[in-house]
C-alpha cells in the first residue's frame, strides 16, 4: 500500500515533467506537422544552463534558495527560448516548403549538433549541481510510510503552474488565438493578416521554455546530467505526446501524467530495470490500437 | 471614381499548367464588381493571387497605386484587403466569437465590441450561436461567419469567393440581401461567383472568365442580357 502511494507521488512528479516536455512536441507538430527530434536536446541544453545559472549566482554571492531558484528559472527559460528560436530559424524555416522527410532529417541533424556542441563545450563527463532544497514530509501509513520531498512538491507546483499559465495564454490571449488559427488553417491565418512565420517561431520558443522549466526542475531534483540526457527523456515525452494525441495541448499534459504514473507503478510493483521497456511498449501499443491518442482527432486527408 | 485594385496582364502558372492568362481588370472605389465563370475557370486562383498564394508569374497587381504582387499575405491583409475565401475556411475549433476576433488582427481591438455588435445585427444567426464551435454550424451559418470575419477588419475592399457555394436557394437569397446591405454602406466589393444570376443583379460591373481568360466585360445589366452569357451561365432562357 505504501509502495503504491509512494510510487503515485513519484509518478505524478515525473509525469508532470514529461507533460512539460511533451508540450513542445505536440505544439510544433500541431503547427507545422513535424516531429522536432531536437526537442529532447533542447531540454538537455537547459540542464547545463541550470548549472551555469547556479554557478553564476553563487559566484556573485547569491545563495538563498528563493533567489537562486528564481534567477535560475529566468536565466534558463530566456536562454533556452532563444535556442528554440534559433533552431527553428536555422534548421526548419529554410525547409518550410520542402518534404516532411527533409525536415525530419534536419531535426535529427540538429539533435546531433546540439549533443556534440555541448559535449565539446562542456566535456563528456557527467556534471552535477548541489542539492538546493532538502527535507521531506513523512506520512505514516500502517506499517510503512510515504515520503514526499519538498523538492517533489516544488516540482509539482511549478510544473502545473507552468501548464496552467500556458493553457491560459493559448485559450484566452490574442497570441494564443493566433497560434490556434495558424494551427487550424495556416493559409487562412495569413490571409487574415497573421505573420505565420512569426507565430511558428513563437511556438518553438514556447516549446523550448516549457522544456527549460522541466530541465531546471529535474536537474535540481536529480543533480546529475550529461550531454546525452535529452535522448531518453525526449523519447519518453514524445511517447506522452502520442499517448495524449499528438497536436493536442491538453493531450500532452494528460499523456505525460499517465505515462509518469504508469511507469512509476510498473517500476515499483514489477521491475524498475524494465521501466523503459514498459514505456516504449506502451508507445507501440498506442500506435497500433489508437494512433490518434487519447484526446487527438483522427487525421482526415484534406481534399 | 478612383481605382482601388487593378490586375495588369497577370499570368499564373501551377507547374506547367497556366491558370490565368493575361488577366486585366480593375475594381473602383465604392462599386460592386463581379467575376463570373464556371468551376475551374480560375476565379479562386485570381482572388488568392492577390495574397500571393500562388504568386503570379508575370504582370502586376496594383492596390491603391502600389504593386503588391510580391508582398506577403499578411502585408496585403494589413492594408485593407479582406477575403471570405472559397470553402469559407472558418476556424473549426474556435467559437463564433473567436472567429470574429481573428478578423480584427489588421486593425487591433479598438473597434472590436462595436463591430461585433454590428455583425450580430447584420447576421442575427451568429449572435444566437456566438459561443458555439464554428464546426458545428450549418453551411449557411459558416458562410455568414466567413463574411462577418472579413468585415471585422473594416476592409477597404471586400473580396468574396463564391458565397453561394453549396447553399440552399433561400439561404443564397438571404446572403445576397445582406451583401446588398453591406454595399449600401459604401463598401467596395469584388465578388467571384458561379451563380451568375444573383451576382450580375447585385453588381455594377462584371467580367466573365473562361479557362483563365477574361472573355466578356460589361455592366451587370449588359451581361444579364448578353446572349453568350445567358446561354452559358443563366440556363439559356
Amino acid at each position: 500500500m505504501d509502495i503504491i502511494l509512494q510510487q503515485l507521488v513519484n509518478g505524478l512528479t515525473l509525469g508532470s515533467v514529461y507533460g512539460l516536455i511533451a508540450i513542445g512536441y505536440t505544439m510544433v507538430y500541431g503547427i507545422i506537422g513535424m516531429i522536432n527530434f531536437a526537442h529532447g536536446d533542447v531540454y538537455m541544453v537547459s540542464s547545463y544552463l541550470t548549472a551555469i545559472a547556479i554557478a553564476l549566482l553563487s559566484y556573485f554571492g547569491l545563495e538563498s534558495f528563493p533567489i537562486i531558484i528564481f534567477g535560475t528559472l529566468i536565466f534558463t527559460i530566456v536562454v533556452t527560448g532563444a535556442y528554440g528560436w534559433v533552431i527553428e530559424r536555422v534548421a526548419y524555416r529554410p525547409l518550410r516548403n520542402s518534404s516532411r522527410l527533409a525536415v525530419l532529417i534536419s531535426a535529427i541533424g540538429m539533435s546531433l549538433i546540439l549533443q556534440n556542441y555541448v559535449q565539446i563545450a562542456q566535456g563528456a563527463r557527467q556534471q552535477g549541481v548541489p542539492t538546493m532544497l532538502t527535507g521531506a514530509i513523512r506520512l505514516d501509513i500502517g506499517d510503512g510510510f510515504v515520503q514526499i520531498t519538498y523538492m517533489k512538491l516544488f516540482i509539482l507546483f511549478v510544473a502545473f503552474l507552468g501548464m496552467g499559465v500556458l493553457t491560459y495564454i493559448i485559450q484566452k490571449t490574442k497570441l494564443g488565438r493566433m497560434c490556434r488559427a495558424t494551427q487550424q488553417d495556416r493559409k487562412m491565418a495569413s490571409i487574415l493578416g497573421i505573420n505565420t512565420d512569426r507565430i511558428i517561431s513563437a511556438v518553438f520558443v514556447i516549446g523550448a521554455t516549457m522544456a527549460a522549466l522541466a530541465g531546471v526542475l529535474i536537474t535540481l531534483d536529480y543533480g546529475a546530467f550529461d550531454f546525452y540526457v535529452g535522448f531518453i527523456i525526449g523519447i519518453k515525452a514524445f511517447t506522452a505526446a502520442v499517448l495524449g494525441g499528438i497536436g493536442s495541448l491538453p493531450g500532452a499534459m494528460l499523456g505525460g501524467v499517465i505515462l509518469g504514473l504508469s511507469e512509476a507503478l510498473f517500476a515499483g510493483l514489477i521491475s524498475s530495470d524494465y521501466k523503459d521497456v514498459f514505456s516504449f511498449s506502451l508507445l507501440v501499443i498506442i500506435l497500433i490500437f489508437r494512433p490518434s491518442g487519447l484526446l487527438g482527432k483522427p487525421e482526415v486527408e484534406k481534399v | 471614381m478612383t481605382t482601388l485594385l487593378e490586375f495588369k496582364d497577370v499570368d499564373v502558372h501551377y507547374g506547367p499548367i497556366q491558370a490565368l492568362k493575361k488577366v486585366s481588370l480593375d475594381v473602383k472605389e465604392g462599386e460592386i464588381a463581379t467575376m463570373i465563370g464556371s468551376n475551374g475557370a480560375g476565379k479562386s486562383t485570381l482572388l488568392m493571387s492577390i495574397f500571393g498564394q500562388p504568386r503570379i508569374s508575370s504582370g502586376q497587381i496594383i492596390y491603391r497605386g502600389e504593386d503588391i504582387s510580391d508582398k506577403s499575405a499578411h502585408y496585403v491583409a494589413s492594408n485593407g484587403l479582406a477575403q471570405s475565401p472559397e470553402g469559407r475556411r472558418i476556424f473549426p475549433g474556435m467559437s463564433v466569437e473567436e472567429n470574429l476576433l481573428m478578423g480584427t488582427i489588421p486593425i487591433g481591438m479598438d473597434h472590436c465590441d462595436e463591430d461585433m455588435q454590428r455583425m450580430f445585427e447584420l447576421f442575427p444567426r451568429l449572435k444566437e450561436r456566438r459561443n458555439q464551435r464554428a464546426s458545428t454550424m450549418s453551411g449557411g451559418e459558416q458562410q455568414m461567419l466567413a463574411i462577418a470575419r472579413a468585415l471585422m477588419s473594416r476592409p477597404k475592399l471586400l473580396l468574396l469567393d463564391e458565397p453561394s457555394l453549396g447553399l440552399a436557394p433561400i439561404i443564397v437569397k438571404q446572403i445576397f440581401q445582406i451583401l446588398e446591405d453591406v454595399a449600401s454602406t459604401g463598401m467596395t466589393i469584388f465578388l467571384v461567383e458561379q451563380n451568375a444570376n444573383h451576382a450580375l443583379k447585385l453588381a455594377d460591373r462584371g467580367y466573365v472568365m473562361v479557362n483563365g481568360e477574361i472573355r466578356i466585360t460589361g455592366t451587370g445589366e449588359e451581361l444579364l442580357v448578353n446572349p453568350e452569357v445567358r446561354d452559358a451561365y443563366l440556363g439559356g432562357h
